[in-house]
């Protein structure tokens, strides 16, 4: 059990810098799913954690310990790859065992802590296969309980699930929730797969280009995405975005074609006259007769999800997406009504694409 | 692609099967005269078919060569040479590919120039090192002035020699290094994959750790293929031997061979006796053709490396 403080952690290769100045606090216990697309830096931040990296500035520590010039192995961290990274030569057993085996533990002691990790993962009658004898699943049982069998104090899991095929990676992904919850270790968790981190994480750090945009808990991520960024990474199907202007006197935005779509009215009185991008979830909208919504739109085609059905539209030069449940039918090339409520509209400014709150919104949250 | 006609298949086999014939007639003429009588051996034209005299000459040539000795002789160098060159090529590549610092191109570089400097180039400077194996520093320290200081303050005079010649240490050491080895263990260890190297770090695992239980192990099947290439190469040292060895108790099998066959000039005439000599042939063949069937199926896994 340990809490893990990043403070302004910075990491340069020659003299491209990555990782620019990141920090976040994880506290004891906490299940952290850091999300982010490849090439964001995620994965560097968590091997500078787990010491595989240096640290160009800034200070890591793990349990109110500065660990930058720490060993791997001496900063109480046990860590999960993506390739399970496991040794071809031994078996199963020796595979879970070797980190206690570097530690001096004694050979019984060893086995029987062995034999409970592997048992606890369902491992018990694979304890003597070599990895090539093991599926994908079995084998990142393999590289878990190798992890929890040095009881550590900090999990860090390197997109862990990507080798998996789907129904696999959903299996696993409740084992590992579910092994968390039984050892209530902190972990930190890395993926570039939004649905592994909604589900997993107790708290979500989205990263970008090497900072974080946004760290919150799923649903707050989910309802009140920081920028533009992170509304459109955020959420499947994806955000639809059009560019528009708070008009004046009206609760409205005034889109370039002269359609308005309603926002709420502290919203509006906040940000008079400025140039903004809206975000409008698929799942926000609703179909409506044609010149009864907020704007109309012409049918493309549609994706049959089984409960739902999504609806492309084209509007302008824009494609827009709507999840609907209801399912009702349209023609190719007919034209409908897309309606959304106020609040359900999302605002980021156009130039910087950050989130923009009504102010009564942005004291609400303070005091919470 | 791989195409399979009747017809490719019948010529790519009657290449192969010309070449068999082509690599395995010598050999076949080998024993047809070490099982022929001295006057047989030397009858024109020459006897295709083996006579009865194989076992006769083979005794013979073990005993006139003291074949027992030297086989002795030959196993110790071959096998301080196989162990020797196995674990210098394991360590050199292991901190050529696994640490990171500014001297392991330029280090890879050097071993990799020297694959082209065979024993042959460099004899004659090598034999200077054996006949004294401290002469290096002599000389650092002749010029270095460290000779002369040491003369002044203690009065001893310093003159380091450690003689190599006639001993198995001069057998062995300059047959030790391996450009060949070193750059076959490089290649298998870059296969290694990040991951492994990195999960072992933190499962605690120092360097001489994870070369010892992870690298070690991983690479048992080019630790044999290495070994077979080198047990063949050091059972048949024909130059190195001759130079380094005047006292025929050092003596290897491959010189031993080479006496066996009397030149015209030394016996005043004698007829040369073929059947001992081929039969000696035969003799000392036997070792490295056992250990390469013995290790083939190994040999083939660890040049092709698909053993993971």
């Amino acid at each position: 059990m340990a809490h893990i403080t990043i403070q302004n952690v910075r990491k340069s290769y020659a003299k491209t810098e990555v990782v620019h100045g990141v920090s976040l606090e994880v506290q004891s216990g906490e299940f952290v799913v850091i999300l982010g697309p490849s090439g964001c830096g995620k994965s560097t931040l968590l091997r500078m954690i787990a010491g595989l990296e240096s640290i160009t500035g800034g200070e890591i520590s793990i349990a109110g310990k500065v660990v930058n010039d720490l060993e791997p192995h001496e900063r109480g961290c046990a860590m999960v790859f993506q390739n399970y990274a496991l040794y071809p030569h031994m078996t199963v057993g020796d595979n879970i065992g070797y980190g206690l085996k570097v530690a001096g533990l004694p050979r019984a002691e060893r086995m029987a802590k062995v034999a409970a990790v592997a048992a606890s993962v369902g491992l018990t009658e694979f304890i003597d296969r070599r990895p090539g004898q093991l599926s994908g699943g079995q084998r990142q049982r393999v590289a878990m309980a190798r992890a929890i069998v040095r009881e550590p104090a900090v999990f860090l899991f390197d997109e862990p699930l990507s080798n998996l095929d789907a129904k696999l990676r959903v299996q696993m992904r409740h084992e590992i929730r579910r092994i968390h919850n039984q050892i209530a270790a902190t972990s930190v968790f890395v993926t570039h797969d939004q649905a592994e981190g909604m589900t997993l994480a107790d708290r979500l750090v989205v990263m970008n280009k090497g900072v974080i945009e946004q760290v919150g808990t799923p649903e707050e991520i989910y309802h009140a995405p920081a920028s533009v960024y992170v509304g459109g990474f955020i959420g499947s199907p994806a955000m639809n975005f059009m560019g528009g202007m708070v008009a004046p006197k009206q609760a409205c935005i005034a889109l370039e074609n002269g359609n308005r779509i309603a926002i709420p009215p502290a919203l509006a009185a906040a940000h008079v006259g400025r140039l903004v991008q809206i975000g409008l979830r698929p799942e926000a909208l609703s179909l409506v007769p044609a010149g009864t919504g907020a704007f109309d739109a012409t049918f493309d085609f549609v994706e049959e999800l089984g409960p739902a059905r999504l609806y492309h539209f084209r509007f302008e030069d824009l494609t827009i997406a709507v999840l609907s449940a209801e399912k009702p039918p349209v023609q190719v090339g007919q034209t409908m009504g897309l309606k959304i409520a106020p609040e359900a509209v999302h605002l980021f400014a156009a130039d910087t694409g950050k989130r923009l709150d009504a102010p009564a919104l942005v004291q609400e949250k303070a005091l919470a | 692609m791989i195409e399979r006609t009747p017809l490719l298949n019948i010529v790519t086999h009657l290449i192969l099967l010309s070449g068999l014939i082509m690599m395995l007639f010598p050999m076949y003429l080998v024993f047809v005269a070490a099982s022929l009588d001295l006057k047989q051996v030397s009858a024109i034209p020459p006897h295709l078919f083996p006579g009865d005299q194989l076992w006769v000459n083979m005794e013979t040539a073990w005993t006139k060569a003291k074949f027992g000795e030297k086989f002795l002789n030959t196993f110790i160098v071959a096998f301080g040479v196989v162990v020797g060159k196995i674990t210098l090529a394991c360590i050199t590549a292991f901190g050529i590919v696994f640490f990171n610092h500014r001297l392991r191109m330029p280090i890879f570089w050097c071993v990799f120039i020297t694959l082209m400097l065979p024993l042959e180039v460099r004899i004659v400077p090598t034999y200077a090192v054996a006949a004294n194996a401290l002469q290096p520093f002599q000389v650092l320290m002749d010029v270095t002035g460290l000779t002369w200081l040491i003369g002044m303050v203690s009065g001893v005079e310093v003159a380091l020699e450690w003689n190599l010649l006639n001993s198995y240490t001069g057998l062995i050491m300059p047959l030790v290094a391996t450009a060949t080895g070193t750059f076959l263990y490089r290649q298998f260890f870059l296969t290694i994959p990040d991951e492994l190297v990195e999960a072992s770090k933190m499962d605690g695992a120092g360097p001489v750790r994870f070369l010892w239980e992870i690298l070690v192990p991983l690479s048992a099947t080019n630790i044999a293929a290495l070994a077979t290439i080198m047990f063949v190469y050091s059972w048949n040292q024909y130059l190195w031997p001759l130079l380094v060895v005047t006292d025929q108790s050092y003596g290897m099998v491959a010189v031993e061979l080479g006496r066996l066959v009397p030149k015209i000039s030394a016996t005043g005439g004698e007829v040369a006796k073929w059947n001992i000599a081929m039969a000696g042939t035969l003799i000392v063949m036997i070792p490295p053709i056992l250990v390469v069937i013995f290790m083939q199926r190994w040999f083939v896994r660890g040049l092709i490396n698909t053993d993971k």
